[in-house]
């Protein structure tokens, strides 16, 4: 063995000797390469049980049995027991941007006084976008409940999951705020509770639910909910409710079947003959929101006229010391 | 041999020197960082009990300085362990000085990096559900995963190397410092007296750790692109991005590590061991990653501008013309062409133009981390007016105070923690003084020196 004359030069050139006889040294150090390696083995050893961690943790009790968060109400069923897949249609024909009432966009009002939600969200927000020949259109975006969501691929803790109803929820009491699925969302429809919301003192009554997000908390993730736990008491979400002209059809795609309040369509038909179209849908997020194109022509818009009211939300005045913050 | 003798004495005088005296500017120093780190804690303090709102971040440019901050440190984390593994892998002998101090800055950086998410989350007392809940989808995980790994990667590549050193910290300072020290120095030498056999295992292990490194940290700094890659933003939308990331990380982690042996060289006289040869060598380094990330903005700006594909425009108005066309172009002059005109230029190609050019590229790859984020999200999506970001007092205060932690750490490390791989410079000296005398020509050395003239 010449290793302790090489050892002078280069501690990598130690390597070069792996093909030397067996080593003789076997004098008791405390650090021999053996002992090493077995440090390093069982080192590694110890990193192999990191995936099963979370299953350890909810065996022993320290988490809940079940990864997925609760949804607030079992999906509802057709009659021949089909899960029923809720959707929108938002024919843009009959928006006007609500110019004519002289009020904030009546969807986004109905909204948020249904939800409380936080002062400067619009969970329905009208976007008053360009139309190719000049002038303008109203469109009302709601969180378009993608089947191919990426804000619930990127959630590193599934607080924000898709339902067995097809719908895109987030459980507030397991979000931790890292805001990934903002960033991911290509519609802009998520927002943050950037501090404490003011809340109306009725709200601070509901029992809270994925389903309606009340009360809103510190710190999460909220987005529009699609009114599941309303489709299934038999109501319509509360923009639907509260648009003027019955722009908003809300229904189940697995029945194939949507109203506004008023009428009743049926929705492969209605889409189609309609030339219905999505959202980016060159994204191939594939979302259960679908528009008729228009500009409010069905109720006496001229696509020249544009802007929008200003917005000022109803509860506002009630919640007492109500400190908020802007978009 | 004599002379030989002398040399190593000297150098484990100096290696010993921060242990042994502390004078009061070092005290100054760290009352100082503590104060700012103290003014961040309050700030932070503040951000806890109002939320995030405290920030200027909101619902349309929803991460900000923090997330910025957080790629930067993670960046300049490179420094070391990459360098210092690529260095000894290509065996190149100059290293010998430089590698303790560029394994130092590495876990601390990723500590100071790491706290930045933590500081980003808007319901920190639920950090836990990452554990509980943790998805293997999701891009967050891959980065707590590789963040992980890494620091407890980069511990052990500094601890092992140290070895011999904390063994003769144990030899030189037994019975003369304090209790603690003692206990340290013996717990962590792990019975090291220097046998063949122990070197054997030494050499053995470095051996290993150099090489499994680096796939680890190139996989860190990938999946920390992958954050922003994995999102439908435009800006962000390049598979290119990993690769610009990690080349991007090394270049400002070259870039801190010379500031961070200018600093140290200052302050405990180590002129004899990092010479003019070290700044050279690694600006020349620093140099040529500045002329990769040239070629990396080239084919990103290329392959999306050509096409200008929605939101691309607005994207490339407001870097190179509107809001943030100021700080964007002295990133791309100060930070990607002016450390190669330094290293071009006989008369700046010394300690001072390279220390200079290393400052340049530290500040500039903090904005280039802070545009990415910021100009990415401010792409509208949808047909709204472009939002606007600027971050508040509280967020100066936390990069203020991440930084002073940066630099304690530091401080702290030279202070227990000897920052010369002395017996690897000694072994190398060795090897020197040995080859001139045509016993052991080591080829290494005077091709180098060659190339630099």
């Amino acid at each position: 063995m010449d290793d302790d004359t090489v050892m002078g030069a280069a501690p990598g050139q130690d390597r070069e000797c792996a093909d030397a006889p067996p080593r003789p040294v076997m004098d008791g150090s405390r650090f021999d390469r053996r002992r090493f390696l077995r440090v390093l083995g069982l080192g590694s050893l110890a990193v192999v049980p990191l995936p099963v961690l979370p299953q350890l943790l909810r065996q022993a009790g320290l988490a809940e049995a079940r990864p997925e968060p609760p949804h607030g109400g079992d999906a509802a069923h057709t009659r021949d027991g089909r899960i029923r897949q809720w959707t929108m249609i938002i024919d843009l024909r009959s928006c006007d941007g609500c110019q004519s009432t002289g009020k904030p966009p009546r969807c986004t009002a109905a909204c948020i006084e249904g939800h409380f939600a936080p002062e400067p969200m619009e969970w329905v927000e009208v976007y008053e976008g360009e139309l190719p020949g000049g002038g303008t259109q109203f469109v009302p975006t709601p969180c378009q409940q993608c089947e191919n969501p990426p804000c619930v691929n990127v959630c590193p803790v599934g607080a924000t999951f898709s339902t067995p109803e097809g719908t895109v929820l987030i459980d507030q009491e397991r979000c931790i705020g890292c805001r990934i699925c903002m960033a991911a969302c290509p519609y802009d429809r998520r927002f943050f509770n950037w501090g404490n919301a003011p809340i109306p003192p009725e709200a601070l009554l509901a029992d809270y639910s994925a389903e309606h997000q009340i009360p809103a908390k510190k710190g999460t993730v909220m987005k529009c909910d699609f009114c599941p736990d309303m489709a299934r008491a038999g109501t319509l979400p509360y923009c639907a409710q509260g648009c003027p002209n019955g722009a908003i059809y809300y229904g189940d795609l697995e029945e194939d079947i949507a109203t506004n309040g008023t009428a009743l369509v049926s929705v492969s038909r209605f889409l189609s003959e309609n030339d219905a179209y999505r959202l980016k849908d060159d994204l191939g997020t594939k979302p259960r929101v679908f528009y008729i194109p228009g500009h409010g022509e069905a109720v006496g818009r001229d696509a020249f006229t544009p802007d929008r009211q200003p917005t000022e939300w109803p509860w506002m005045e009630r919640a007492e010391g109500a400190a908020t913050w802007k978009r | 041999m004599e002379a030989l003798n002398d040399w190593e004495r000297r150098l484990e005088e100096t290696a010993l020197a921060p242990i042994r005296r502390t004078g009061p500017r070092f005290w100054a120093v760290v009352a100082f960082l503590l104060a700012v780190i103290g003014w961040g804690a309050y700030a932070y303090s503040v951000q806890l009990r109002d939320g995030l709102v405290v920030t200027g971040m909101r619902d349309r440019i929803s991460w900000g300085l923090y997330i910025a901050t957080f790629v930067f440190f993670i960046g300049i984390s490179h420094a070391g362990t990459l360098i210092s593994a690529i260095l000894r892998v290509s065996q190149a002998r100059w290293r010998t000085p430089v590698t303790r101090m560029a394994e130092f800055v590495t876990v601390v950086a990723l500590v100071c990096g790491a706290s930045y998410v933590i500081i980003d989350l808007g319901r920190p007392d639920r950090l836990l559900n990452v554990v509980i809940y943790g998805r293997w989808q999701s891009p967050i995980i891959w980065d707590v995963l590789a963040i992980t790994t890494y620091l407890t990667g980069s511990i052990t590549y500094l601890f092992v190397p140290m070895i011999p050193d904390l063994a003769l910290f144990r030899d030189r300072l037994g019975g003369r410092t304090s209790r603690w020290r003692g206990w340290l120095y013996r717990t962590l030498a792990i019975g090291w007296n220097g046998n063949a056999a122990q070197r054997r295992s030494l050499a053995s292990a470095i051996g290993v750790l150099m090489i499994l490194i680096i796939p680890i940290a190139v996989s860190v700094h990938t999946v920390v692109s992958w954050i922003f890659a994995m999102t439908m933003r435009v800006p962000w939308d390049s598979a290119l991005f990993g690769a610009f990331f990690v080349a991007g990380a090394i270049f400002s982690g070259i870039a801190i590590l010379i500031v961070v042996m200018a600093i140290l060289r200052r302050a405990y006289h180590l002129e004899e061991y990092l010479t003019e040869k070290h700044f050279v060598y690694l600006g020349l380094l620093l140099a040529t990653f500045a002329a990769i990330m040239i070629y990396a903005n080239i084919s990103e700006f290329m392959t999306h501008g050509y096409k200008l594909r929605e939101g691309v425009e607005f994207h490339f108005r407001q870097l190179f013309l509107a809001e943030f066309a100021p700080l964007f172009w002295f990133y791309l002059l100060g930070g990607l062409i002016a450390p190669i005109v330094i290293a071009l230029l006989p008369a700046t190609r010394n300690v001072r133009g390279f220390v200079a050019a290393a400052a340049l590229v530290t500040v500039a790859m903090w904005i280039e981390r802070y545009f990415i984020v910021v100009t990415g999200l401010r792409v509208p999506l949808m047909p709204y007016e472009p939002a606007s970001y600027a971050p508040t007092w509280v967020e100066w205060s936390l990069l203020a105070a991440g930084l002073a932690l940066f630099a304690l750490l530091i401080t702290v490390f030279t202070k227990v923690f000897p920052i010369i791989a002395v017996w690897e410079v000694a072994e190398d000296h060795e090897a020197t003084v040995a080859g001139s005398g045509t016993v052991q020509p080591a080829p290494e050395t005077p091709k180098l020196a060659g190339e630099v003239g």
